[in-house]
């Protein structure tokens, strides 16, 4: 069988170090080259979304070679219902990103591409492991080109930005590694689905929670160790930042969904309400605190955790409502919300990054108050950041929507306490972006420099027009990507509710 | 059984200290009568002289078993075997680093190969050390060598400084190691390794164990363990770089070995007592030397506490006190070496003659100046940091996983949680040459090819050992079992 998952993570890797080789005095090449293959790759990858199988839980594409025999670790990959959608969301993000980066990256522009490639294929490469040290190999070298990417092409305080987003994402992932290896010393091989099928004590299910949440949690990010997102987000590059939102935060939800409830389910169920207490703070406290930034990516960041808040909430939503209902009727709902909504939120964030990089390429400004009337001088620009807005803030019809509806029912069904905190994100998601897009969008023509904008070339309408199509789409008909998820979530939502305790 | 006549076939598994004794002679002959003009011809002998050694090691020495020489005094195995070819190969690629080096400070004279050379024969007597007075003769020809190599610049007050805190500190850990070994003897009544771990079984009387915590205080010494590392940094920093790198790399190997034959092997029966002393060194070690690493300024004295930082992982290994443990630490030490000799590299290549590139801020914006130099040291560091895909990462995980099959959970916790602390400083490094412009307009320096294509080769071996860690992962394994 043709070896997609492969190509699919070295083919933008090969490309991305020729793109290196070529360097910066043939950048032209370099460029055209990066977006063929980032075309490509994305092309690669939907087959494997077309001939994917909705009826099985099992992984699919699957491909296993002797990798480090001694260890019984293995190159395994492989896709299931929730890391197929990743994967065609990672391969199609990474175009609009390198296409932003066209004219607008003129420093070291051949590592730029090169770095963005390389990740594209290492983040692929965590969504398609199913070796637990292969999944490790990968999460941890994603580190290196990000880490680059916002001290290299970032703002003013790009260093301190990247340096407390590298120590904290390995702190996390530290800690996670000890939690494999104690696994891998108990159950013999590193494959992710002998640690989910290895019986624990609830003691030792506990320790490997908490080290799968310290890695999962700073990634997400959760309240209270989300500090390092703000900062990486307003200092890295608009491609950074888009990156950042659409793809590396979903490592968190994922992380949640194929690590914790699997291989803890015990541990979950004792500390759901912990999850679920810290994911209704990130709805409630940081919506408050998004409508009080004064930077346009320091809002959308502390937007994004708001909105993840919703993914770890549906995912640990199940317990509370296998409790009050006594059965499995609907307890995969919150994960199927859980899932739209980071399929969403990529989309959504992706977007709404490019769109203040649009801005920001224009102005040099991300300050909310330098802007005003921009709908005067570039109406279609106008009415794309509004559509993303209304997405942002789960307008139905589109793709945020899906997402959040499904977690608030879901969590109805626990409690309506936690529906009524989390419905509160219709009310503060809405403040937050639409003062946003009032302040910079509409009104009168606040100031000279805006006076001067000129409105999207043929590129940038390209890449929100293809955005908001999708947006669009997941919104008005979500239906395959449920459909894909299923049987996945079915076996997951089983999964995390048997026992795993020995007797 | 002792042999009793030597014949060729005796004596061919001990060739590589041999032909190295001839090479010291034929290097010191032919420098002295080369004299003033042909500089050139001491450095090229001796990578000739490694060339053939390694040679006639592969030929000669290779034995498919144990295999033992001069009344038990040396060992000849698959380890010694494979240690003394690393030796060969680390040397070389030293000395090619560092030639340029010794030629723009006017130090590049024959004594100095000659030095090298006696201390590599050190360290080849070391990893074949069968009895307790091959391991002393060993430390001893390493030590003194290394000693007269730090003084090597003699008219540097620095490195005469240091060399003379090396020489009596190391004298210290020498005389440690002398006392502990003569108590030892008195104990068990055998110098020989062998004998040793077959007398010394199970609960140890108060003799041996007063010997053994000086032999643990001699290895901490040597190692450069918290709290017997206070010369590490003093010599690394004042040194020349080229003795650094020196330092820095092969005598690692020799310490290794030395700890393997000596407490693994020779004091194996009492594992547990040393254990525990290593245990508390290794905790010592690791948060020290992190801890003091961050606040340097000096590339060379941050190296050196990165250095204690990485005996710390070497000792843990040990701690585990399992064939597998050992294992652990052979492979983090022959990739510390890997490494070191590339960082401690980049600082020679990034020296050029009357400036000493050992300030963290001459690294300011190297990118601009020298962009493989800067992409060869970002993939150290990052190896060192322990980052995936490069090879530190595996190094760190296989003493992770040591200690998780011997349930010691505080020192994974620990060490885990170090290896954070450490990555901070290596990103320091990282950051200066990437994110920051370069304070002035430094000339680029200049090196031959082949020395870039050395190094370019080193950083690869990084990476490349790092996406496909298996093979050398197998060989530790298959070395120790």
């Amino acid at each position: 069988m043709f070896p997609y998952l492969s190509v699919l993570i070295w083919l933008p890797i090969a490309a991305g170090i020729a793109v290196l080789v070529l360097g910066d005095k043939n950048v032209g090449a370099g460029r055209w080259l990066a977006l063929g293959a980032s075309v490509a790759t994305f092309l690669v990858s939907l087959p494997v979304a077309i001939h994917f199988g909705t009826t099985t839980a099992d992984f699919q594409f699957v491909e296993k070679v002797d990798w480090i025999t001694r260890f019984h670790s293995y190159y395994a990959l492989g896709l299931d219902g929730i890391s197929m959608p990743l994967v065609v969301l990672t391969t199609f993000i990474t175009i609009p990103v390198i296409i932003a980066a066209w004219t607008v990256i003129e420093a070291r522009p051949a590592q730029y591409y090169a770095a963005f490639l390389i990740m594209e294929g290492l983040m692929i490469g965590v969504f398609s492991a199913t070796d637990a040290l292969l999944f490790y190999f990968f999460w941890e070298a994603m580190l290196i080109p990000m880490f680059l990417i916002i001290g290299i092409w970032g703002g003013p305080r790009r260093v301190y930005a990247t340096i407390k987003f590298f120590l904290y994402t390995f702190l996390g992932s530290v800690f996670m590694l000890v939690a494999l290896i104690y696994m891998y010393v108990k159950a013999g091989d590193y494959s992710i689905a002998s640690f989910q099928s290895l019986p624990l004590t609830l003691v030792e299910q506990r320790y490997i929670f908490i080290a799968f949440f310290m890695a999962f949690a700073v990634k997400v990010p959760m309240w209270p160790v989300h500090t390092w997102l703000p900062d990486a987000h307003v200092e890295a590059p608009t491609g950074g930042s888009v990156i950042l939102a659409a793809i590396m935060l979903k490592m968190g939800g994922y992380g949640f969904l194929r690590f914790n409830l699997p291989i803890t389910p015990d541990a979950s169920r004792e500390l759901d309400l912990f999850i679920i207490a810290l994911s209704l703070i990130a709805v409630v406290y940081i919506g408050f605190v998004a409508l009080v930034q004064q930077d346009m990516k320091k809002l959308i960041a502390y937007s994004s955790i708001a909105h993840m808040g919703f993914v770890t909430l549906g995912a640990f939503i199940v317990y509370q409502i296998v409790r009050n209902t006594g059965g499995l009727q609907g307890a995969g709902m919150g994960m199927d919300g859980a899932m739209v909504q980071m399929i969403s939120h990529g989309l959504v964030s992706g977007a709404l990054f490019l769109c203040v990089g649009v801005l920001y390429d224009r102005m040099h400004s991300r300050q909310i108050s330098d802007y005003g009337g921009v709908i005067n001088k570039m109406p279609i620009f106008a009415a794309f950041m509004v559509l993303f807005a209304m997405a942002n803030t789960g307008l139905p019809g589109t793709s945020g929507f899906v997402g959040e509806f499904l977690v608030i029912i879901a969590s109805f069904k626990a409690s309506f306490w936690y529906s009524l905190l989390a419905a509160t994100t219709l009310i503060l998601g809405a403040a937050y972006t639409l003062w946003l897009v009032k302040r910079v969008v509409f009104g009168p023509v606040a100031n000279e420099k805006v006076e001067h904008l000129t409105d999207l070339n043929g590129r940038e309408f390209g890449i929100l027009a293809v955005l908001a199509v999708a947006v669009l789409v997941v919104g008005c008909w979500p239906a395959p990507l449920l459909k894909v998820m299923q049987p996945t979530i079915h076996h997951l939502v089983d999964q995390a509710v048997a026992s795993k305790i020995p007797v | 059984m002792p042999e009793t006549t030597m014949t060729w076939a005796s004596l061919a598994p001990a060739v590589s200290e041999i032909w190295l004794v001839a090479a010291i002679c034929i290097v010191l002959l032919a420098d002295a009568f080369a004299g003033e003009t042909r500089r050139n011809l001491a450095p090229t002998l001796t990578l000739i002289a490694l060339a053939v050694g390694a040679a006639l090691t592969v030929l000669y020495a290779n034995v498919d078993h144990s295999t033992v020489l001069f009344d038990g005094m040396y060992v000849a195995d698959g380890l010694a075997y494979t240690l003394k070819l690393f030796g060969y190969v680390f040397v070389a690629f030293g000395l090619l680093y560092s030639r340029d080096y010794l030629e723009e400070r006017g130090i590049l004279r024959g004594e100095y190969f000659v030095l090298m050379l006696t201390a590599l024969l050190g360290i080849f007597v070391l990893v074949s050390a069968g009895s307790m007075l091959t391991v002393y003769i060993g430390v001893e020809l390493l030590a003194l060598s290394v000693y007269a190599m730090a003084a090597f610049d003699r008219d540097s007050g620095v490195a005469a400084e240091s060399a003379m805190k090396y020489f009596v500190l190391g004298a210290i850990g020498s005389g440690a190691l002398l006392y502990g070994m003569s108590m030892i003897y008195g104990m068990t009544g055998t110098l020989n390794l062998d004998e040793l771990a077959q007398k010394l079984q199970g609960e140890p009387n108060l003799g041996v164990t007063i010997g053994l915590v000086f032999v643990v205080v001699a290895v901490a010494f040597k190692l450069g363990a918290v709290p017997f590392h206070m010369w590490l940094p003093d010599v690394y920093q004042g040194a020349p770089t080229s003795v650094t790198l020196f330092i820095g790399t092969a005598p690692k190997i020799a310490y290794f070995a030395l700890t393997l034959r000596l407490l693994a092997h020779g004091l194996g029966g009492v594992v547990v007592e040393w254990s525990q002393m290593l245990g508390a060194l290794a905790v010592l070690t690791l948060v020290v030397g992190n801890v003091v690493a961050i606040v340097q300024t000096n590339l060379k004295r941050m190296l050196a506490y990165s250095t204690i930082s990485n005996v710390g992982f070497i000792v843990l290994g040990f701690t585990a006190g399992t064939p597998d443990g050992y294992t652990a630490a052979l492979y983090y030490t022959l990739i510390y070496i890997l490494v070191a000799l590339g960082s401690f590299g980049v600082i020679l290549m990034a020296s050029r003659k009357g400036f000493e590139a050992d300030h963290l801020d001459h690294y300011k914006g190297l990118y601009k100046r020298d962009p493989m130099l800067a992409l060869a040291m970002m993939m150290l560091m990052f190896s060192t940091a322990g980052v995936p895909p490069f090879v530190g990462f595996w190094a760190k995980l296989r003493i992770f996983q040591a200690l998780w099959e011997t349930n010691h959970f505080w020192l994974v916790i620990i060490s885990a949680a170090m290896s954070v602390v450490g990555a901070f400083y290596y990103l320091r490094v990282i950051k200066l040459m990437y994110f920051d412009a370069p304070p002035a307009v430094y000339p680029p320096p200049q090196h031959s090819a082949g020395v870039r294509a050395a190094l370019g080769l080193n950083a690869l071996a990084v990476l490349v050992l790092g996406v496909i860690p298996a093979p050398l992962l197998d060989l530790c394994s298959r070395l120790i079992h």
